[in-house]
């Protein structure tokens, strides 16, 4: 229904209430946080004002510059890691699985583990790699190892194995959408002429699927960038994240017009991957019509 | 089932490895649990239930554990009420800015939920609310907004309008045609996205970090104690969660699914 003059008054009754609640808790917060992150500081105490010093100092100190560049690696690796196992196995459920109960089992068995408790889903890799761990005890009473190795924790490759583990099935849950939706008879019809499966599945599939993977990559890679868990848990001390210093801006440090500053600059950096992910994807959007 | 070829084989091959991938820590945590060691290892040292009588015996934890379900339930109710007035608003009128309306609904479910934690945090500070579980109940629900919102308007978009039509015409007032003919059709989407709700609000971490005082929810316990070392009673209060996570998600899985189907 457009809205007239005989149908405001419904529609008012019925959308004032959560057009109020979340005009008042949750937009006026993101721009209570946006002010404050050009206020001023003297110590222990805030002041209101309108400066980018606080940007400055984000972009100037190598402190803060090497831990935003760090956290964008590790959120592309754990993204590219996510794409590479999440991928076949969508293609698996998709392609290869004959029975529809099989597979919806399968595809549901993958999803669940998303919604079961990220926190224990990151700890349990901390009883896997640590140096009493399941993973090292399992060598060393093979035999493979002599003695314990402290190798496998508190780094950036058991940051990213965590990330990766944690975010697998944000991955498959577009593709299996995309690749489950792409007509049968294009890929038979490219076999038919005669087309060898890798060059069916490079020239058919894979254009056709790009849309899962924009989506699934740039869930995926938001998410891992704002991640302070995996960090504290698995990361070592070249593990440190935004959202640590994050933390610390609103912890220790007590700098909270910094902090605001550091996740206004995290918002901004994941509303345009949205923006530029939702543009590729109706972009390279095939009509299948 | 006719024969796979060499590279189909490699590919369930590699399918079943990232099942057992996903699989495994969980597996381990369980394991883990009932055995009867400080240190989490193999070979395994028997079984026991020491663990679990320990977390029973923990009142910090139990603590915790009450703080979290008071304020899922309570984040759930409130996202409900709020989120099925707003998707029923969505799905019926068409009004300007509705598209802006919606992404801020679903903003924060894309963003890390730290961004979301500080605007919090920083506007709850501005206007006095101390932190608290109140806010914590006020900031889950508001967060999680966008899971009742797009799963409620998925299921209303299938509603057919002549129903309604229909049900108007006989003189049914707005508060009857929704309770006879929308709520019954909506309704296993509410229950679904109040499971999902729910789960997400007990497991909520970000967002409770900033916004809660003394008072702790269970993640939060968890989380400060892990910081300080690993105890097998985690292992053992974890395969709890874990276990009733897994219930709860395969109902509303189900829930939400079958409007596929009818």
């Amino acid at each position: 229904m457009t809205l007239t003059r005989r149908t405001f008054p419904g529609f008012a009754a019925l959308f004032s209430m959560p057009f109020a609640w979340v005009l008042l808790l949750l937009v006026v917060p993101y721009g209570i946080m946006i002010s404050v992150g050009f206020w001023t500081r003297q110590f222990p105490l805030f002041y209101p004002d309108f400066q980018f010093g606080n940007y400055a100092q984000i972009f100037s100190d190598p402190q803060y510059t090497t831990v935003i560049l760090r956290t964008l690696k590790i959120a592309a690796l754990v993204t590219l890691g996510a794409l590479s196992l999440g991928y076949p196995l969508a293609y698996f459920l998709v392609f290869t699985v004959r029975s529809a109960a099989l597979r919806n089992l399968l595809y549901m068995s993958v999803v669940v583990p998303l919604w079961v408790s990220y926190l224990l889903r990151a700890y349990t890799w901390k009883i896997i790699l640590g140096t009493d761990g399941a993973l090292n005890s399992l060598l060393v009473s093979t035999g493979i190892v002599s003695a314990p190795l402290d190798i496998f924790l508190y780094n950036q490759t058991a940051m990213v194995i965590t990330l990766v583990y944690i975010f697998v099935p944000f991955m498959v849950m577009p593709l299996f959408t995309v690749l489950d939706n792409i007509p049968r008879r294009l890929i038979e019809a490219s076999e038919d002429l005669g087309v060898g499966p890798f060059m069916t599945f490079w020239k058919v599939i894979v254009p056709l699927s790009l849309g899962g993977v924009i989506a699934g990559s740039t869930m995926t890679f938001c998410l891992a960038f704002g991640d302070f868990v995996a960090p504290v848990l698995v990361g070592g001390p070249d593990g440190t994240m935004v959202a640590n210093l994050l933390q610390t801006q609103f912890g220790a440090a007590l700098n909270w017009p910094l902090g605001s500053a550091l996740a206004t600059l995290v918002l901004v950096i994941v509303l345009v991957l949205l923006q530029i992910s939702s543009r590729l994807d109706t972009a390279g959007r095939v009509e299948l019509t | 089932m006719h024969a796979l070829k060499w590279w189909q084989r490699g590919m369930v091959g590699f399918s079943l490895a990232v099942l057992a991938f996903l699989y495994l820590p969980i597996v381990m945590l369980v394991l883990f649990s009932f055995n009867d060691s400080k240190v989490t290892s193999f070979p395994l040292a028997g079984f026991t239930l020491h663990w679990y009588e320990a977390f029973l015996a923990n009142q910090q934890m139990l603590r915790a554990l009450w703080n979290s379900l008071v304020v899922a339930v309570c984040a759930t109710a409130l996202s409900v009420v709020v989120g099925v007035t707003a998707a029923i608003a969505l799905d019926r009128y068409e009004f300007p800015g509705k598209r802006l309306f919606q992404n801020a609904i679903l903003l924060p479910l894309s963003l890390p939920g730290i961004v979301t934690g500080i605007a919090m945090l920083n506007f709850y500070k501005q206007i006095g609310i101390p932190q608290s579980l109140t806010a914590v109940v006020i900031g889950h629900a508001t967060a999680l907004l966008g899971v009742v919102v797009s799963q409620v308007m998925a299921r209303l978009a299938k509603i057919n309008r002549r129903q309604l039509e229909a049900s108007a015409d006989l003189g049914a007032t707005p508060v009857e045609t929704f309770r006879r003919v929308t709520l019954p059709t909506i309704r296993s989407s509410i229950i679904g996205s109040a499971l999902l709700c729910f789960t997400l609000s007990f497991d909520e971490i970000p967002v409770t970090y900033f916004l809660t005082g003394r008072e702790v929810t269970l993640p939060i316990y968890i989380y400060s104690t892990l910081r300080r070392g690993i105890t097998p009673e985690i292992n053992a209060i974890g395969t709890v969660i874990v276990a009733v996570s897994f219930v709860l998600i395969v109902l509303s899985v189900t829930l939400l699914r079958d409007r596929d189907q009818s």
